[in-house]
């Protein structure tokens, strides 16, 4: 032990000897990690937010197919399911898209019953007329409204549309409710100029969890021009889009490997002549092959722990105490309405034990296979450097 | 032994850092659990959203669960994507156990 920790001493004067080179390997190889793991905190702590809400999404959705195109479902299609053993309440939703030529952004419009009672997140009233609306912050923040205002809108018509602003959608729900406009369902349909009978999908209540795949299966047997998207497969959608594979992690992962990869390979083709005078001189005065290898390996442990640690801490400071400032343009893209929100910290043990896998193990195997190369030769060679 | 107790004394100060995030982290999760999520869960449920209000720039990338199957080949096969998020969204989502298809020959059914 205290072998080990005079080798840990000599490593530490060592890397002191040359402390510039050092510290900016540590600074690069820092923040090379805090990339990494910031973009994997990111993404799942999205998944984990995405998926622990969307639980009580609809356990089904129906579209109606027609040309391989989604089109408007007539709501008789609704009579038809609830009739299927095992499925509660099935419902008719009215909504769309928007664009606001104005402010250049998209809303979401989305159609409610009237009179429901209070919702939760909304500051301000429920709709009790086709006259008004309940917006989301993003929404608000482009229109510069605010509950009590009238919001302005163009129908499908071309005629100007009004409606009073009942309610706000509180900036806690941002993720979910930043771009939406909620009116009644008779106001939807009249503003999108919906012919009478048809809606944009239905919802399908199932009782029982388990049943889920067996009412999709039953509803497209008895309405084959629809397709039921199960609850399943839009968490999926999420795991997938948030996973490891994700288009951005496949972006921001790879430059950065490739960024470390570069670091390595510098430390890997070669050391310096100094290094390996200092390897010769070592052996020169009596220690043996191992001895060295320690050094080295510990020199490469000092290095590469620091950094990993820092690393992380640094990513997690940037992604959940600062809200991802570096990243979130990156996941914004072209979204004029993008949410302000927090990020809930979630941390994956799995993804930060590969992600040390995956940055310390190739350092220090970097640093200890020259080292070992010079070790084996002889010592008055090694100081001569040849 | 000067340096070593220095090396192991910063070793030691980012691991009492990262136990400290680790305590923050799980603090802010169950704050969120027990005052934000039953709310947002409720709200969800109420108004049966299916997507996060991420990326509104097309209606695929807002509500990439509903989207049609073929739709990121909807200009043409092997288009570059308008939108940013769509290196995001990975443009071919695997399908899943629960994907319906119907045998004409029979109208049996299969999962």
């Amino acid at each position: 032990m205290i072998r080990l920790l005079k080798i840990l001493e000599f490593a530490l004067s060592s890397l002191a000897r040359r402390k510039f080179k050092n510290l900016s390997i540590i600074v690069v190889y820092s923040f090379t990690i805090a990339v990494l793991a910031s973009v994997l905190l990111l993404t799942h702590s999205l998944k984990k937010t995405a998926l622990a809400v969307l639980v009580d999404a609809p356990a089904i959705v129906v579209q109606r197919l027609v040309g391989g195109r989604h089109e408007l479902v007539p709501i008789s299609y609704s009579r038809i399911i609830e009739k299927i053993p095992g499925v509660g309440r099935v419902h008719p939703r009215v909504w769309g898209y928007y664009y606001d030529s104005l402010y250049h952004v998209n809303y979401t419009l989305l159609g409610i019953n009237k009179g429901q009672r209070r919702f939760a997140m909304v500051s301000g009233k429920t709709l009790t007329t086709d006259e008004q609306c309940i917006i989301g912050q993003g929404v608000a923040g482009a229109q510069h409204a605010e509950t009590g205002m009238d919001l302005l809108l163009i129908d499908s018509k071309g005629v100007g549309y009004s409606c009073e602003i009942s309610g706000t959608f509180k900036a806690n729900s941002n993720l979910w409710t930043n771009d939406l406009i909620v009116l009644s369902n008779e106001a939807l349909q009249g503003f999108f100029g919906m012919p009478d009978g048809l809606a944009t999908d239905i919802t399908v209540e199932v009782f029982n969890g388990r049943e889920v795949a067996l009412v999709a299966q039953k509803i497209k047997r008895l309405l084959p021009d629809t397709r039921p998207i199960t609850i399943d497969e839009i968490l999926h959608t999420y795991t997938s889009i948030f996973n490891w594979r994700s288009g951005m992690m496949l972006t921001v992962f790879t430059s950065s490997l490739i960024a470390f990869s570069i670091l390595a390979w510098d430390k890997a083709t070669g050391i310096s002549g100094e290094e390996k005078r200092e390897i010769g001189i070592l052996k020169a005065i009596g220690w043996d092959t191992g001895d060295v290898l320690t050094l080295k390996l510990f020199e490469g442990i000092i290095i590469s722990v620091t950094s990993f640690l820092a690393g992380i801490s640094l990513a997690y400071v940037h992604v959940f105490l600062l809200d991802a400032p570096l990243l979130m343009p990156v996941l914004k893209g072209w979204s004029v309405l993008f949410p302000r929100f927090h990020l809930v910290p979630y941390i994956d043990g799995y993804q930060i034990i590969v992600l040390g896998f995956l940055t310390i193990l190739p350092y220090m195997a970097s640093t200890v296979l020259p080292s070992w190369k010079t070790a084996i030769t002889d010592p008055e060679n090694a100081m001569r450097g040849v | 032994m000067r340096r070593t107790s220095c090396f192991l004394g910063i070793i030691a100060l980012f691991l009492v850092h990262l136990a400290l995030l680790s305590l923050h982290s799980r603090r802010v999760q169950k704050l969120w659990r027990e005052n934000e999520l039953p709310e947002t869960r409720k709200l969800v449920h109420r108004l049966a959203l299916t997507d996060v209000a991420l990326w509104t720039e097309a209606r695929y990338t807002r509500n990439p669960a509903l989207a049609d199957f073929f739709t990121p080949f909807q200009d043409f096969p092997a288009a570059f994507e308008h939108f940013p998020a769509g290196s995001i969204i990975a443009p071919t989502l695997p399908a899943v156990d629960s994907r319906l298809s119907i045998d004409t020959t029979t109208g049996r059914t299969r999962q």
